[in-house]
């Protein structure tokens, strides 16, 4: 099929155009009908990309399921997927029906939550898959709209300034990667992604503005300019504090979205655009990017100790294995960047799971309080495992997921930065602490609180949502070749190309490494 | 008068003779019983000279010995002018007629500014220039005060006129400093006379008539007027102030700096420059505290207007031909936006807080969505078409090495999103307050929806808009 890519990204879309024009009403039968709709459309997805992942070669390091069309103002409609980008489409189309599942419990304007979410889902495959500058850009941005508002439409107490926030520190964030974009294009002349992989070179001789030596040219500039969008979405320390917000406000399902996919934008964006297309500047500030993640990890896992309330608690935690993400990038060595996108998929079946688990209690006490808990294990032991599961993935143990990506982004730092490994890895046993404390005083001890005393063990609806989930957290700590086959040609393709640019423009002091 | 000025004018002429007709057939019949009919006349008249305009015309003809010039660019500009005041015309006789405001002179007095302005974006002479200026602004001074009895319109049309003449005076002073120095008022004479070391005067010139023409679009800091006469004219009015004059001012300027002064770039592009610098940042900053949607559109005209401006400080082809495909496309979600402004009502009296849209999109999510699309698209958030057009214009500025304007440009976008968002948080977050009225005339409603549906299904291929403005481009840029 020439055009399954365009198919799997535009499907969910195509589906929200129905549900808005032929759904009407507010009763509980138009509610159920869009649930299900957004569901069906949402698997129907999974399973068009479950033809994608069996038709990708694995060996070939290229882009495959190229579709190129004209469009205006001279950029290309081009989209495609290679090793790295086709398991973040398959993390996305996996997740979502599982999303629309969890928010079966929602009443308040179904139908148009329904809608947004399917947008958003189109959204996000856009930028998997786009290959042109402006379709990427396009996509990154747009994702920015459903998102704000689903997180101040149906979100909690204090969703307004979360939203805003939200959505004003992302914008500023890649406005400004916009206009490095445009600066690309200008310079290569073409919007293409490929081409730019490929055939260009962005200058790297050390630039004079304003009497500031700028070393490493242009490609530090837009370096920084595309540092500055992605740091923010990723997220990474210090601009990191409109996580928090967005996630404690956003509804349960928002965000699964945000922690599970979204965030894996910023990392997804340094593989593509960073990494291969500004090597001498990322080579520079590899330091940099080392140091700041380390800080990121010690930092936020300090902060998330602390935390009172639980999905703020998740959403530190988040912040801090996405600094193992961005150190093990910059290593830019095969463990490094291999073990830097497990850790993403990884983390989105983690950090969504996590967040359900938050959701299911929330569903029942609607307060999201860690002292108002205690003692769940008596009353919800099916609940009791399931949260110990991710608990311990989250934590890194072996056998589940979260561990093989903390370990090969650990080693790859290791054989760049010491010290940054070092510190690092401080961090696996300070998320040791917070996580399993969280659920120490969420499920263990006794059930004294009288509120909790006729809490209800899961549904079978909410049974259902988690097993996949289990499955694919342990199955890939124990067996991680599934991912790694995949991403292996396509990582050491990037690096091989990446060493070669540094021998080519060595002329930095750094270069020699 | 030979037969070839007389057919290069014919479109003007047609609608001047329309405004006659108009203004005869409003004296000696009905008086205001004939508005309707003379309003539905004016903008099918317009709608059809502008696609006549607009598919028939083609090559470069200057008629009147220069001071008029009917050229790919002209005609691009006068079919966004046509069809913009078409639509406000259309858009308006329903809320002027339920409040005794639909007078015949309306149409007539819309005839006669759009005349002007088809008379701007075609001058080839600093006379031709002036005379379609004043026609356009006596105009727009009179139905500015349309309202003859309320304090507040009146003081916006005689605010607008003190000040409209103000700037009048600029251009003039700075219209003969360039006659005195060049030796003839003529574009194409102006510019041999600039080409080979501009003296000091003629550089005066420049400076002058180009901030008087920055008063009419509404450049910061020449935009003083702006706010008092959107709020105070009646809504219809604010309109079309914030649609056709835009336009028509803004491809005059591009005209004056191209065919007049277009062999010193360097030296109009700071002064552009400065102006678009100034009005983004200002036009976002002051909208963020306005409690009035209609001041509000103000400043956010202000702002559009500064990236409008960032393309023509580009100085190339690719920077007029962004300001073109800028201006169109801001047009129409001003039409758009303002078709959803104009049915903003509670229990039929107008509504202009922005904080009586509390929770609408529960009482007309059709609506609301419509208004949300275009919201996002005035902020121009991807993948909506208002991303393209300041895409476009940052693409101009650092292409032409004016990357400093393009952060700057992208920087202010993220201060104006904020008020755009705050619409939107009215509509959808917040808490039921005396709600406006559900309802909408249909006419409203099927402009604010054509407006919406086009910023979404433009992603495609933009309505071809992009190529008109490149052969509208290449026709200025010589």
């Amino acid at each position: 099929m020439a055009n399954l890519l365009s198919i799997i990204v535009f499907l969910p879309t195509v589906a929200a155009v129905i549900m808005g024009l032929f759904l009407r009403g507010e009763d509980e039968a138009a509610q159920r009908n869009a649930k299900w709709l957004a569901f069906i459309a949402t698997a129907a997805t999974f399973i068009a990309s479950l033809f994608l992942i069996a038709d990708f070669d694995p060996a070939d390091p290229g882009f495959q399921f190229v579709e190129e069309r004209e469009w205006i103002l001279g950029f290309t409609y081009k989209m495609g997927v290679d090793g790295i980008s086709v398991l973040f489409v398959m993390l996305t189309t996996f997740l979502m029906p599982l999303t629309i599942a969890a928010c079966w419990n929602v009443e308040h304007r179904v139908k148009e939550y329904m809608i947004a979410f399917l947008v958003l889902e189109t959204l996000m495959l856009g930028v998997f898959t786009a290959l042109d500058l402006v379709l990427f850009y396009l996509f990154f941005e747009g994702g920015l709209i459903p998102m704000f508002l689903i997180i101040g439409i149906w979100g909690g107490k204090a969703r307004i300034y979360a939203s805003f926030k939200f959505f004003l520190y992302t914008f500023l964030g890649s406005v400004l990667m916009l206009v490095a974009m445009i600066a690309m294009y200008v310079d290569a002349g073409t919007t293409d992604i490929v081409y730019m992989l490929e055939e260009h070179t962005f200058a790297s001789g050390t630039l004079d503005i304003a009497g500031w030596q700028i070393v490493g040219g242009l490609q530090t500039l837009l370096w920084v300019a595309f540092f500055a969008s992605f740091a923010v979405k990723m997220p990474m320390w210090p601009v990191h504090t409109w996580l928090p917000d967005a996630h404690v406000q956003a509804p349960t399902a928002g965000s699964v979205v945000l922690a599970a996919i979204l965030l894996k934008m910023g990392g997804y964006g340094f593989l593509r655009f960073s990494l291969p297309m500004f090597p001498v500047a990322s080579d520079l500030l590899a330091n940099f990017v080392l140091w700041l993640s380390a800080i990121a990890i010690v930092y936020t896992s300090l902060v998330a100790l602390m935390q009172e309330d639980m999905k703020k608690l998740i959403a530190y935690s988040s912040v801090a294995h996405m600094g193992f993400v961005t150190a093990g990038i910059f290593a830019a060595n095969q463990q490094g960047v291999d073990g830097a996108i497990f850790q993403m998929i990884s983390h989105g079946f983690i950090s969504g799971a996590l967040f359900l688990c938050v959701g299911v209690i929330y569903d029942r006490m609607h307060t999201r309080e860690i002292d108002a808990y205690g003692g769940l294990v008596n009353r919800m032991p099916a609940y009791a495992l399931i949260f110990m599961l991710f608990t311990m993935a989250n934590v890194g143990l072996p056998g589940t997921s979260g561990f093989v990506g903390e370990f090969l982004t650990l080693m790859g730092m290791f054989q760049v930065n010491t010290w940054v490994a070092a510190v690092a890895a401080t961090g696996v046993i300070l998320s040791a602490a917070y996580a399993l404390w969280l659920y120490r005083r969420v499920v263990f001890g006794d059930l004294i609180k009288e509120s909790l005393k006729s809490i209800t063990d899961m549904t079978t609806r909410e049974r259902a949502i988690f097993a996949p989930l289990v499955v694919m957290t342990i199955l890939l700590g124990v067996y991680p070749a599934l991912v790694l086959d995949i991403t292996g040609p396509s990582v050491a393709a990037l690096l091989d190309n990446y060493t070669a640019a540094l021998d080519a423009g060595g002329d930095t002091q750094f270069a020699q490494r | 008068m030979t037969a070839a000025d007389f057919q290069a004018v014919l479109p003007e002429f047609i609608i001047a003779a329309l405004a006659m007709l108009g203004l005869l057939a409003g004296v000696y019949t009905g008086k205001d019983k004939t508005a309707p009919v003379i309003l539905w006349a004016t903008a099918a008249v317009f709608t059809v000279v502008a696609l006549w305009i607009g598919f028939s015309g083609e090559g470069t003809s200057v008629a009147f010995g220069g001071m008029f010039i009917d050229d790919a660019f002209s005609r691009f500009s006068k079919v966004v002018i046509l069809l913009s005041a078409a639509a406000i015309l259309l858009m308006s006789e329903n809320y002027m007629a339920r409040r005794d405001l639909l007078r015949f002179e309306y149409p007539i007095l819309v005839a006669l500014a759009t005349v002007g302005m088809m008379m701007m974006v075609s001058a080839g002479d600093l006379f031709a220039l002036y005379m379609g200026l004043e026609l356009q602004s006596l105009a727009l001074y009179v139905i500015a005060s349309l309202r003859r009895d309320s304090l507040k319109s009146t003081e916006a049309g005689l605010k607008y006129f003190i000040l409209g003449a103000l700037s009048s005076g600029l251009l003039l002073y700075g219209a003969s400093l360039t006659y005195g120095y060049a030796g003839t008022t003529l574009f194409s004479g102006i510019i041999l006379a600039v080409a080979d070391e501009p003296s000091l005067g003629l550089v005066f010139g420049l400076v002058f008539i180009t901030a008087g023409l920055a008063f009419k679009v509404s450049a910061a800091p020449f935009h003083m007027w702006t706010p008092d006469v959107y709020e105070g004219a009646p809504t219809p009015i604010t309109a079309f102030f914030a649609t056709a004059p835009k336009m028509a001012a803004m491809a005059l300027l591009a005209r004056v700096v191209y065919d007049a002064f277009g062999g010193i770039v360097s030296d109009w592009q700071q002064i552009l420059a400065f102006l678009s610098v100034i009005s983004m940042f200002l036009g976002g900053v002051a909208a963020i505290g306005q409690k009035n949607i209609k001041r509000l559109m103000a400043y956010s005209s202000i702002a559009h207007m500064g990236y409008a401006l960032m393309g023509l400080a580009a100085g190339t082809v690719m920077g007029v031909q962004a300001m073109l495909v800028y201006m169109a496309i801001y047009v129409t979600m001003n039409v758009g936006t303002f078709a959803f402004i104009l049915s903003m009502e509670r229990d039929g009296r107008p509504v202009t807080d922005i904080s009586a849209l509390n929770q609408f999109s529960r009482r007309d999510p059709t609506r609301a969505l419509a208004m949300l699309v275009l919201l996002f698209s005035l902020a121009g958030v991807p993948p909506l078409v208002g991303f393209f057009a300041k895409y476009a214009v940052l693409l101009a500025a650092v292409d032409a090495n004016l990357a400093w304007l393009a952060i700057a440009g992208v920087i202010a976008s993220v201060i104006n999103a904020f008020y755009y968002l705050r619409i939107v948080y009215y509509m959808y977050f917040g808490e039921a307050v005396e709600p406006v009225d559900a309802a909408s005339h249909p006419v409203l409603w099927g402009f604010l929806m054509v407006s919406a549906a086009a910023m979404v299904f433009g992603v495609v291929n933009l309505f071809g808009v992009d190529g008109f403005a490149a052969t509208a481009a290449a026709a200025l840029v010589n």
